[in-house]
């Protein structure tokens, strides 16, 4: 397949080299004179030193028979404008943009991007996971509304350990789903006791998510 | 009228002063407090100190509620980003980004974001003042230069 990188940071230049060892075609743009130097004497003539969110680079990098392009530039503004100039201007049929504010994942999807990566989002979930105090997993955005899924446990000495459900504080709009008790499902009614171990699934405004984990965790 | 403006440079501002005197209500906008000193020392509307891409701080500048939203600052990306968000997320029903390049400016308004290139609309008036036009130069000279006169309180510029 084709690729075009947009960005030679350390994740553009990494990205470009792994999808040249798996036997990929890439073309990477970078806009840093000396930065494009040393990626190709890295990784050879597969860089074009020029700004990516320009339409004429774009296609000069060949992105009208590319089957993808990947925004990896460390500002999102850049990667939103240089997806859209792809998707509109060249006509790729697939493009992704890496997100540095997890809240951008939901405004790109509502701006035409759908395929969004947050390093954030994905280093808090592992992180959150092994965390000993009980895990807080901000699962996933939904598509169309300003919702996410959140994943919550339990922990022993957390404000919501032995409440009722209708206790707990949770912001407005925000619902629990569901409980998951001993492997089994539960409903989640207003009068429903939590214990520490219970796995909560938590659908809640993606600008609440502070709040849900001050009410679960304190 | 309530009015959002991101960017409070010089232009950002200008604007600002301008919709307040005519007695809107306006929010500005910047990353950058020492900005908010390019507004005229008349100004009575509202400033916010954050990233005008910031979907929360979007919301809180009131967007939800505004009936004008423009995003003036020095980065295209920037400004067509929040004025998406502006246009598509808020429903905003008049946008604006100030783009500057005059390709990206004109993709953009084929989709729908309306934008305004400084490249090219200051480029036209000159054009049509050495041109002798006598409509556009006379006139927008004219009321620019009232313009200037009515937020002469404010500071000088450079």
């Amino acid at each position: 397949m084709y690729f075009v990188i947009a960005g030679g940071g350390e994740v553009g230049f990494h990205l470009s080299k792994a999808l040249l060892e798996a036997g990929h075609e890439v073309m990477l743009i970078e806009s840093d004179r000396k930065r494009a130097q040393y990626i190709e004497e890295q990784i050879g003539s597969v860089v074009i030193n020029a700004p990516a969110d320009e339409g004429r680079y774009q296609i000069e990098a060949g992105c009208q028979r590319a089957d993808a392009l990947v925004a990896v530039t460390g500002n999102d503004a850049k990667n939103l404008v240089i997806c859209q100039l792809a998707k509109h201007h060249c006509h790729v049929p697939r493009v992704i943009a890496r997100v540095n504010d997890p809240k951008n994942e939901i405004v790109f999807k509502a701006l035409g991007i759908d395929e969004t990566i947050s390093s954030t989002r994905v280093l808090m979930g592992v992180i959150e996971q092994e965390l000993p105090t009980g895990g807080f997993l901000p699962l996933m955005p939904l598509t169309g509304s300003h919702l996410e899924l959140i994943e919550a446990e339990i922990a022993r000495n957390t404000p919501a350990a032995g409440k009722q459900v209708q206790e707990l504080g949770l912001p407005e709009g925000s619902l629990i789903g569901g409980i998951v008790r001993a492997g089994k499902i539960l409903h989640a009614h207003g009068d429903t006791r939590l214990d520490v171990g219970d796995r909560i699934i938590v659908f809640a405004p993606t600008a609440t998510e502070a709040e849900v984990r001050k009410a679960l965790f304190g | 009228m309530n009015i959002v403006i991101v960017g409070c440079g010089r232009v950002g501002a200008f604007l600002a002063g301008l919709m307040d005197l005519d007695g809107h209500a306006v929010t500005v906008v910047d990353k950058d407090r020492a900005s908010f000193a390019h507004l005229p020392q008349t100004f009575k509307g509202a400033t916010l100190l954050g990233d005008g891409v910031d979907l929360d701080l979007l919301r809180k500048a009131g967007t939800e509620k505004a009936d004008a939203f423009l995003s003036l600052t020095d980065g295209d990306n920037r400004n067509l980003m929040a004025a998406q968000i502006a246009q598509k997320i808020f429903g905003v029903k008049q946008v604006l980004a100030k783009v500057n390049d005059p390709i990206r400016a004109r993709m953009y308004r084929e989709q729908g974001i309306p934008t305004i290139s400084r490249t090219t609309i200051l480029g036209t008036l000159l054009h049509a003042m050495l041109t002798g036009n006598k409509e556009i130069g006379p006139k927008l000279v004219a009321l620019a230069n009232k313009h200037e006169d009515e937020m002469s309180g404010g500071p000088e510029a450079d």
